[in-house]
């Protein structure tokens, strides 16, 4: 694939010898020391990244490189278990937490030759929308620093305090999707529970893969809702979402939730011609709170299918307003039951209390937790009591199920994927995010991603333009079930069509890297 | 437990469906004195049938005992239920712990197949309708044993159930019959096991042992079927054997491997259920009969007393001998069940519902478990009666007691001696010396060949069976001699030489005139003195029918 490639990108740069792992390392180590305002890691791994790219240089030395992912910087979320590597949640309770195991994810890039610069900041244990509400500090959206934006500002009257109003990168994976924005690494792990990867991969111009439930082992990563969280992939272009796809995906004997059926790589054709897709829109998501831009921009992409021959037809997914409450009872009932193990004494955090076993595991859980995972603990316990159990857990379940077959019924009058926005909006101020509460801003925010997650559908956000501010928007596409393949390869044709711009960080990043200039090194593969 | 049927029996024919007769309330007083002596007086009640003399008189409130049981059996595998921890006995604390036995954040269950294999047989050795799919659910509590906060167990759709465990149970005058009884098994569950926590009281320190947190377990519920310490006790036991001969676990109490919490209530025929308790930490089979019988007695006394039965849990001193209420540490419990999203429903198939071209590695076949049985306890007491014609409570001795059925098979390969006669041997001779020594099989000093060797010396006539329990008794000092040697050493062989016979019968009838006399005044027990006395010449050594011969031809010469 990568030799039929005219252009370069930085894997080709690598097996061609224009760069080595070495100084590509070294390049972006550099840039996460330039943008460590953006708060975007928890954990910088110096050592290791260099250790790792050592390596693989003589893996390319020796012709014996791994294949596209061998010496590419990468970053993964700071909820995925790190041999050795300090692994937070973003929570007083897991700092200082080294787990002596990697996720199966992680092993299966680092395995590949990958670099890991480190790890990403979140909302604690990924509970939250805008990466804000973790114990190391909100994420700034690197576009808050884009040429792009800070043209658009240039109008507005003057007299704000020039850094007050950066933006959020949504989240719950926003450190992991602003380290790619950012250029400090090629590829990121998030989390998607309800759509923590595509949010952010939305607020910050990437392409953010949620794949099939099932497809990808979660083994090692720190869990939220277990029966609807998958690992996400953070990329700037669809191809790479899909190389590192084509890694992760497969049976892993640690995961029993994982699918038999070996998966074939993932190599996607480069679509030519539309014309025999059907794409559905949901009326459902044409909600009152959509931004008339986003509505606009939805109405345009579907409309570049229409006329280049796709079908295009309005769906409906009926149970999609129940899809927030009854993830919420869902979503809380599992954490409650996830959170029961955080009791100081295996690992992590410990009070200093020690009058009895109860008022210890109080203590600590008090001070370990913050707001919002002790208020969803709350009500998932409250959920699972026996008097409640039918009226809230069961009633859930049978809801979600409803959910689920709303896409089943639409997949099978023909529709081959769904077209949706991702976000209600662009991307906005941290000041005005935190006007409202967590638990409201992720109803909010999640409302065309949740869904997908209930139903362990693959979907996938895909930076289409930027707004009046300047800001990226993203769309979403849906596709069937372990239909990843055929997914991503819509999500690339698109991707080609609406030729989304690339950030423009020079402004902040002044004397940086010779990387930045060359944006065709901006991609793990290829940039068309 | 929920509703259960209880089946009446007939007083005074069987005494395992205990009738427990109450005292009626004038008496009272008499049930008010010393607590000491009434806890005696329930002893020899556990050894007693509890309603053999007395019939109820008119007016008497009969008492009928209503007993339930939840019994743990640690599955025996090499791993855990659900990780890939080695599972060993007594091994240094803590030694056996995986990531995910510690519940590192992340990791995530995998069903141990053998232990689902274990789950089926036993299923299927009592009688259970399999579920072809079956779930796991996750029942919470913290506890420091517990480290995820939550047990993996299988609430909604256990992988067994309606089953049943038939046992037999010595009734009549002499408890020398045997009758079979049937209790219901609800269903089997795989679960988790804890860890162990060790207080410490003089530091106030838990110490917290993680090496069997997560062993797979099986939770066997029978029903309420069960009326009395020594029902529960003897049905604890077939299940016992059953699980042994399945090989499915263990079950040895002592190392835990097997553990009974009894459900215990008490009512009035014909009248709702009583109230019940739950009686915890019964580690041998004894002590869960003893501390049923004392929980039914108490529960009746405060009863007849005008008390009111707590549904609560109580655990059983052994020292004490009696139940005391347990320090309920969380009050109140909500489990709060949800499923286990973490694994999928486990399915089963058989060999019509096979999907074609499944990997035998990944699917589980109940028929080929089915076929794979082995003999179960039943089936080996029915071949022992058919075969060795033996009685049927002999066949529940042989098995009951732990290396003894073996032995005899041992013997019985080894010998040319009657069935009958080394049934008799092992279980009246054998047996009776490990009784008195307190000794398991596995102990003995005597050795299955050695008996066998014993048992054809008896055979062949070549020693007396007085003899025999001679060379038995200097078999079990262990002193490396074979029986043949013990024979020949002590001089015990059978005197075979006739003439020599003759003769000693000749001096003995000359020695005591007086008694052939008798003989020939026609007493017809004077000549069994005759031989006694010439047994006695003969140091024991003779056979008494050979003596008898030589005298009644001798008398009849006279």
């Amino acid at each position: 694939l990568l030799g039929q490639c005219l252009e370069l990108s930085v894997s080709a740069a690598l097996k061609q010898g224009q760069i080595t792992p070495i100084e590509l390392c070294q390049k972006c180590l550099s840039l996460i020391k330039k943008t460590k305002f953006l708060n975007a890691y928890i954990t910088v791994t110096e050592e290791v990244a260099l250790k790792q790219a050592e390596e693989s240089e003589k893996r390319y030395k020796n012709g014996q490189s791994l294949g596209d992912l061998d010496g590419i910087p990468v970053a993964v979320k700071d909820n995925f278990s790190t041999s050795g590597i300090e692994t937070t949640c973003a929570s007083n309770m897991l700092k200082g937490y080294v787990p002596p195991y990697n996720a199966t994810v992680v092993q299966k890039l680092l395995d590949q030759g990958a670099l890991l610069m480190g790890k990403t900041n979140l909302d604690e244990f990924a509970m939250g929308s805008g990466s804000t509400d973790g114990v190391f500090g909100p994420v700034k959206n690197p576009w808050s620093y884009s040429k792009q934006f800070r043209e658009k500002r240039k109008q507005k009257p003057r007299g704000e305090k020039e850094d007050s109003n950066w933006l959020i990168t949504g989240g719950s994976s926003g450190g992991s999707a602003a380290a790619v924005s950012a250029f400090t690494c090629f590829a990121a792990l998030g989390s998607d529970t309800g759509g923590s990867t595509r949010n952010p991969a939305a607020h910050c111009g990437l392409v953010g893969v949620k794949p099939s439930y099932g497809l990808v082992s979660r083994h090692g990563l720190i869990p939220l809702v277990n029966s609807m969280d998958v690992p996400g992939i953070l990329t700037r272009y669809v191809d790479d979402a899909a190389i590192v796809l084509g890694i992760l995906a497969g049976h892993d004997p640690k995961d029993s939730t994982t699918v038999q059926d070996p998966v074939k790589p993932f190599v996607l054709p480069n679509l030519t011609d539309v014309s025999k897709l059907c794409i559905g829109i949901p009326k459902e998501y044409l909600v009152p709170e959509l931004s008339s831009e986003v509505r606009s921009l939805w109405s345009k992409a579907a409309d570049l299918f229409e006329s280049e021959g796709a079908k295009v037809i309005d769906v409906s997914l009926p149970h999609t307003s129940y899809s927030i409450v009854c993830y919420h009872v869902l979503c809380t009932s599992e954490v409650a039951s996830n959170m029961a193990r955080f009791d100081g004494l295996e690992y992590g955090h410990r009070c200093d209390i020690d009058v009895s076993t109860e008022a210890m595991y109080a203590a600590t859980r008090r001070e370990g937790f913050n707001d919002v995972v002790r208020g969803r603990i709350l009500s998932g316990n409250f959920f699972l009591l026996k008097e409640n159990y039918e009226n809230y857990f069961i009633k859930a379940q049978k809801v979600r199920r409803l959910i689920a077959n709303d896409f089943v019924n639409v997949f099978n009058s023909g529709v081959d994927v769904l077209l949706t926005p991702t976000t209600l909006s662009e991307a906005v101020p941290y000041l005005e995010f935190i006007k409202e509460d967590n638990r409201t801003r992720s109803a909010q925010d999640d409302i065309f991603t949740q869904a997908v997650n209930m139903a362990g559908l693959p979907a996938v956000s895909i930076p289409v333009a930027l707004s009046k501010h300047g800001l990226p928007i993203g769309l979403q596409f849906i596709g069937r079930a372990f239909c990843d393949q055929q997914l991503l390869t819509i999500a690339k044709w698109f991707e080609k069509q609406v030729q989304f711009p690339v950030i423009q960080l020079q402004e902040l990043l002044n004397d940086c890297s010779s990387i930045l200039e060359n944006e065709k090194l901006a991609s793990v593969s290829l940039k068309q | 437990m929920a509703a259960p049927v209880l089946r009446w029996g007939c007083p005074g024919t069987c005494r395992a469906i205990a009738w427990v007769y109450g005292v009626p309330r004038r008496r009272r007083g008499a049930w008010t004195g010393s607590t000491s002596s009434w806890i005696r007086g329930q002893s020899s009640l556990a050894q007693e049938p509890l309603h053999t003399s007395r019939k109820p008189r008119k007016g008497e409130h009969k008492w009928a005992a209503v007993v339930g049981l939840e019994i743990h059996a640690q599955i025996s595998s090499n791993s855990k239920l659900f990780s890939g921890s080695q599972v060993c006995f007594a091994a240094p604390p803590n030694s056996l712990v995986s990531f995910f036995d510690a519940s590192l954040p992340g990791t995530l269950p995998v069903l141990n197949r053998r232990c689902v294999e274990a789950a089926v047989m036993t299923g299927l050795a009592l009688n259970c309708h399999i579920n072809k799919k079956s779930l796991f659910d996750r029942k919470h509590y913290f506890y420091a044993d517990l480290p995820a906060g939550y047990q993996i167990t299988q609430q909604r759709l256990p992988i067994a159930v309606n089953g049943s465990l038939t046992y037999g149970i010595c009734v009549g005058k002499r408890r020398s019959q045997v009758t079979t009884r049937t209790v219901r098994v609800k269903q089997i569950q795989l679960e988790q096991d804890s860890g162990k926590s060790l207080h410490d009281d003089l530091r106030s320190q838990t110490l917290v042992d993680l090496n069997r947190a997560g062993i797979g377990l099986l939770e066997l519920v029978l029903e309420p079927d069960l009326s009395c310490g020594e029902e529960a006790a003897t049905a604890v036991r077939e299940l016992q054997l059953i699980l042994q001969a399945l090989g499915t676990s263990q079950a040895n109490m002592a190392e835990g491997q097997l553990r009974v919490d009894a459900n215990v209530s008490v009512h009035h025929p014909g009248e709702p259920l009583g109230v019940r308790t739950e009686v915890k930490n019964l580690n041998s089979i004894r002590f869960l009969a003893k501390a049923i019988d004392y929980e039914i007695q108490r529960q009746i006394k405060e009863l007849e007393n005008g008390g009111e039965i707590l549904n609560e849990t109580r655990s059983f001193d052994y020292k004490l001998g009696c139940t005391v209420p347990m320090r309920d540490k969380e009050g109140k419990q909500d489990y709060r069940f949800m499923p286990e999203p973490n694994l999928p429903p486990l399915l089963l198939y058989d060999t019509t519902s096979l999907p074609a071209g499944a990997d035998s590695q990944q699917v589980i076949n109940v028929d080929q478990i089915r076929e794979r049985l082995p003999e179960l306890p039943s089936v080996t007491r029915e071949r022992l009666i058919q075969q060795y014609g033996m009685l049927p409570e002999h066949s529940f001795t042989l098995l009951n007691e732990v290396g003894l059925l073996e032995f005899f098979q041992n013997v019985i390969k080894e010998t040319r001696a009657e069935p009958k006669k080394v049934t008799s041997w092992v279980l009246n001779t054998f047996l009776g010396y490990l009784k008195l020594q307190n000794l398991a099989v596995r102990e003995s000093p005597v050795t299955a060949s050695a008996l066998a060797e014993l048992l054809d010396l008896l055979d062949s006539k070549a020693i007396s069976s007085s003899a025999a329990k001679q060379v038995f008794e200097e078999l079990w000092k262990n002193e490396g001699k074979t029986p043949a040697q013990i024979v020949s050493e002590k001089k015990l062989e059978l005197m075979q030489d006739q003439e020599a016979l003759e003769q000693l019968c000749r001096s003995v009838m000359q020695g005591h005139p007086e008694v052939v006399m008798d003989v020939k005044k026609g007493n017809p027990r004077a000549i069994n003195r005759l031989i006694g006395l010439v047994r006695k010449a003969t140091l024991g050594r003779a056979d008494p029918a050979v003596i008898k011969a030589i005298l009644e031809k001798q008398l009849s010469c006279h």
